[in-house]
């Protein structure tokens, strides 16, 4: 809207300099047109017309002019000093005065003109700014009152649309309403109808069973070979009352069962629980009787907590017949001592937790400030360091270089040597230890060969034993064989303990090995409970000379030399020995 | 694990006698008794049709096969092989039929549920129970066998009846607050029966033995509620499975909410250990020869592993169509493991998906994100072990130690369904028309 104006505003300038500048010439215009109205046949302009017109003053009209002048100066208020005209001269000096005020005045005219064509100028750019504001303004005005009537527009439209939605949504409300009381109705038309067909579909369900009855229908038959015996093998029973009342009574005891066992676990968790709650308070006695004292004397004016101290012991005690009895009141206390405790407990958690975040926060102060130091030193330390390594390695890759610029076989065959040394060394570890396991081998070489050559040694004393024995055994088939043979069985006593004569020709040689595996202090224990009589027949036939041994002597010498070669020899001796004797 | 040499059957008829000596199947009209351990056939008897339903009586000593269509039912012995009986339901037709716990009556219900009828095999009287309603689950016996639970319509409102099976003598009989009842369940000790309304209202209700309403429970409103119910083996929790993909635990004492199991979409909870199946098409060497190709046919068949991946998971899961009724939506199976420690769950959404709880600590304990949507899964009766099928040639088995997939080495066998031999010691696999023992003991020797 605006934009129309502008252009409009532009041409004014100029338009208005051009009236200013004919309003100063009209502005200038009075006073001479004045004089030259009142001037007009006598006067002329004092320069321009001076000269073309006739001159104001002349010989004749002196008289004339200076009364005139007289005149007009008495009019401009001038003083009146009459230029006095004597005969045909005019004195100069009040003329010159005269002409002098003029200029004076006219001076002042000018510059009050001066003066009023500067206001003037101002008051025009003053009034032309007006008038722009003024069109502004009106612009501003025109533009609003276009806004206001054009949000009036869209209100009015907008109540409109309110207007109409509003119907629709009483329009749908009430489809809304209509719709529910179709439904509901159709609802209740269709409960009523299902109803109704479920009422025709019982009535021609009946008909159809009636119908089905009276017709007597012989289709429906059960045929069956021979009859079953019941599942529980009782016969079935008439239906009586007393079957009544007996299903009745099945039925409750079942139900009782189920309740009793329910009843039963319940007590059992009931317990349990208990039990844990019991626990818990005994627990929570514990912890906070010992801390009670400090906590008292940090807090003297705690009545409650004292209270709750006493209570606290109190029930303690209580606590325990508690368990057992579980009434009402019982059950009261425990849950409120329990109750009480836990509030202390949780109190003196929060006491505790607050007291270590104080004390944490502390701490965590004490350790900045430590730590600050502490980084800073590290920090120095750190970079001294990293110099130092840094110089290392700059010095390493210096020497490196050096080393790889002369030749590289060189350095390969040292480092070959290297290997080669490492190499060595390792076979000379493997080598000392090849000996070593070497030198064990030959030990036990050479054990075994001695053990071998010492077999070799018993055998043949064994064989030789065997021989005599035969040959006494071979010489002692006498009459007197009862006599003689305890006295010949000796040197077998020695090494076994069995007593019967008779065996021994077939258990020697596993007595022998078992001899030597076995423990060996068994036989002279055994010896003399068993072999009194024979002690006393050597005695009688003089076979021993002292009288300390009851034939213990020789097997004692026995003993103690295959006590030796056991401790000598090795397990894998052994071992030997009894193959070598199962083989025999 | 080995397998036994394939059998034919028809109608997925096949079941293990309750002491697991015999193993009867139904071919056709011919139904046949094989001895478990040998799976030579012990018994062949033909009925007189093709036969839809077969059951075992309680005690293995009779097996009853239902021909629907003719609405009859034949009965054979197994000491008697000559000893036969038939029933006949004459024109008012026969849509179920089933043994009573005790083994020596049978209960038939008839066409439009206008009665059930009671046989007995010992004194050959009949008895008629009217109004039977037709649900999910309408009639239930105790585990011991003594009482039997049975929903009734009269006068546009749902009963309860409790019937002693022992002399069918009605014990109770009671309304129950439902609105449509969709079905009821013993608990495992036979002293509380969960009632259940039909999915548009969320509510379960508890009756005693006795006819007391013990306590109800009604998780929601306006929307579609339970889908399936299971009580654990201890009767100490009852889980209900529903529609907003939820499964909620009551416990035994307040019948209040213990915990209830979300399945959400993307697996975070970081102790869950997710299996995903991954199938691998074997690579067919160069040195191939006709003879490894003749003899392995197992070359062809897509291997597959598990392999532990890493969380967050995705659940693959299928937008239900919302216009069709009984939505794909929901927990459709719940199932407890026998030592009452894991729940396994299935969501229909995420029917690619098994999902197995840990009873202790009530949190997600492991998901198996299988290739092909989960058809069926059983828990052994005695281990803490899950088997189950998707309809493909393999057999996958999960136990806390972890996943295994088998391929069952039978060319063309697609497991649709497996149950448990009731010693755990074997499974029984059905394919469409073949069934195939898989021993898993020889497994467990090694």
């Amino acid at each position: 809207m605006g934009d129309w104006w502008s252009p409009a505003m532009m041409p004014d300038p100029t338009l208005d300099t051009k009236e200013l500048s004919s309003i100063s010439g009209i502005s200038m215009s009075p006073s001479r047109q004045n004089s030259q109205h009142s001037l007009h046949s006598t006067m002329v302009l004092p320069k321009s017309t001076y000269s073309v017109l006739s001159a104001f003053c002349t010989e004749e009209n002196i008289s004339q002019c200076v009364t005139y002048i007289n005149q007009e100066v008495c009019s401009l208020g001038l003083s009146a000093v009459s230029v006095e005209c004597k005969s045909g001269s005019v004195s100069a000096v009040p003329v010159l005065n005269l002409l002098y005020e003029v200029l004076q005045l006219q001076r002042r005219a000018q510059r009050g003109l001066q003066e009023l064509e500067t206001q003037q100028i101002k008051n025009c750019s003053d009034l032309e700014h007006l008038q722009n504001n003024n069109c502004r303004l009106k612009d501003q005005l025109e533009h609003t009152r276009r806004e206001n009537s054009g949000l009036h527009e869209g209100e009015r439209q907008l109540q409109l649309k309110i207007k109409t939605l509003q119907n629709c949504l009483k329009s749908e409300k009430e489809e809304v309403q209509k719709l529910q009381s179709i439904i509901s109705s159709r609802a209740t038309q269709y409960n009523h109808d299902l109803k109704r067909k479920e009422r025709d579909f019982t009535k021609l369900k009946d008909r159809l069973n009636q119908l089905l009855m009276d017709k007597r229908d012989k289709k429906l038959s059960i045929e069956v070979s021979n009859y079953v015996g019941r599942s529980d093998g009782k016969r079935g029973l008439w239906k009586t009352g007393k079957m009544e009342a007996r299903h009745e009574g099945e039925m409750y005891k079942a139900l009782l069962t189920d309740y009793e066992a329910r009843q039963r676990s319940l007590m059992l968790e009931n317990s349990e629980l208990k039990k844990v709650l019991q626990h818990m308070k005994k627990d929570m006695i514990a912890i906070l009787s010992p801390k009670k004292p400090c906590v008292k004397a940090e807090l003297a004016d705690d009545s409650l907590e004292q209270a709750g101290s006493e209570c606290e012991d109190e029930a303690g005690e209580s606590s325990r017949e508690t368990l057992e009895q579980s009434c009402e009141q019982a059950r009261e206390k425990l849950t409120n001592s329990i109750r009480l405790q836990w509030r202390k407990l949780k109190s003196h958690m929060e006491r505790l937790d607050s007291q270590a975040s104080l004390v944490a926060s502390q701490e965590r102060e004490a350790e900045e400030l430590i730590s600050r130091k502490d980084q800073e030193e590290e920090l120095q330390r750190m970079r001294l360091e990293l110099q130092q390594c840094k110089e290392f390695i700059h010095m390493q890759q210096q020497l490196l270089q050096q080393i790889s610029s002369p030749c590289d076989e060189e350095t390969a065959a040292l480092l070959n040597d290297c290997y080669t040394l490492e190499e060595k060394e390792r076979l000379k570890e493997e080598w000392r230890l090849f000996n070593e396991q070497k030198r064990n081998f030959e030990r036990e070489r050479k054990n075994f060969t001695e053990a071998a050559i010492r077999l070799g040694h018993e055998r043949k004393v064994f064989e030789e034993d065997r021989a005599a024995w035969l040959k006494t055994q071979f010489l002692n088939m006498t009459p007197f064989v009862d006599r003689k043979r305890p006295a010949l069985s000796e040197p077998h006593s020695a090494l076994s303990v069995g007593t019967e004569p008779e065996a021994k020709l077939h258990s020697t040689p596993p007595l022998f090995t078992k001899s030597l595996t076995n423990s060996v202090f068994c036989t002279p224990k055994a010896a003399p409970v068993k072999m009194p009589t024979t002690a006393d027949l050597y005695r009688t036939l003089n076979l021993i000379p002292e009288s300390r041994g009851h034939g213990k002597c020789p097997s004692a010498e026995m003993l103690s030399r295959s006590r030796l070669r056991n401790s000598s020899s090795d397990c894998s001796v052994i071992s030997l020995v009894r193959d070598e004797n199962s083989s025999v | 694990m080995n397998f036994s040499e394939v059998f034919k059957q028809s109608n997925q008829l096949c079941k293990v006698s309750p002491d697991g000596k015999y193993l009867a199947t139904c071919v056709q009209y011919r139904l046949v008794v094989r001895d478990i351990g040998t799976l030579q056939i012990v018994h062949l008897y033909t009925c007189l049709d093709q036969v839809m339903h077969m059951e075992w009586s309680s005690d293995s000593l009779f097996i009853l096969c239902a021909m629907y269509k003719r609405g009859l039912v034949q009965v054979w012995s197994l000491e008697q092989p000559d000893w036969h009986c038939k029933i006949d339901e004459g024109s008012i037709g026969l849509v179920s039929s089933r043994w009573s716990p005790d083994g020596r009556h049978i209960l038939n219900t008839t066409e439009f549920n206008l009665r059930i009828t009671v046989w007995s095999l010992c004194t050959k009287s009949v008895s008629y129970i009217k109004y039977p309603k037709a649900c999910q689950k309408g009639m239930d016996f105790t585990a011991d066998g003594r009482y039997m639970a049975l929903a009734e319509r009269r006068d546009c409102k749902d009963y309860i009846s409790v019937f002693v099976c022992d002399d069918w003598h009605l014990l109770r009989h009671f309304e129950s607050e439902t609105q449509d009842l969709a079905g009821l369940e013993w608990s495992p000790n036979g002293c509380v029966l969960a009632v259940w309304d039909n999915c548009l209202e969320y509510k379960i209700l508890l009756y005693s033995l006795d006819g007391r309403l013990l306590s109800f429970y009604s998780a929601y409103e306006w929307s579609l509620g339970i889908k399936s119910v299971a009580w654990s083996p201890s009767s100490q929790f009852l889980a209900i499975g529903s529609y907003d993909e939820k499964v909620r635990i009551l416990n035994h004492i307040t019948w209040k909410k213990i915990t209830e199991f979300e399945h959400p979409a993307t697996i975070t909870n970081s102790k869950a250990v997710v299996f995903k199946e991954v199938e691998k098409r074997p690579v067919v060497s160069e040195d191939l020869s006709i003879r490894q190709l003749t003899v392995d046919n197992a070359l062809f068949s897509t291997q597959s592993k598990y392999e532990i991946t890493q969380l967050p998971v995705q659940v693959p899961v299928v937008k239900p169509d919302p216009e069709r009724a009984n939505p794909k939506i929901g927990i459709s199976a719940v199932a407890f493991s026998a030592d009452n420690r894991y729940l396994a769950t299935k969501n229909d959404n995420m029917p690619q998906s098994l999902w197995v709880w840990d009873m202790q600590k009530f949190s997600l304990l492991a998901v198996l994100e299988q290739t092909a949507p989960v058809r069926c899964f059983v828990w052994d009766p005695h281990l803490p072990r899950l088997a189950l099928c998707t309809g493909n040639t393999k057999l996958y088995m999960w136990s806390p130690a972890g996943c295994i997939s088998v391929t069952v080495p039978v060319e063309g066998f697609q497991v649709q369904s497996l149950f448990w031999h009731c010693t755990g010691s074997s499974l029984v696999l059905l394919s469409k028309d073949q069934l195939c023992l898989c021993y898993t003991d020889a497994e467990e020797q090694k």
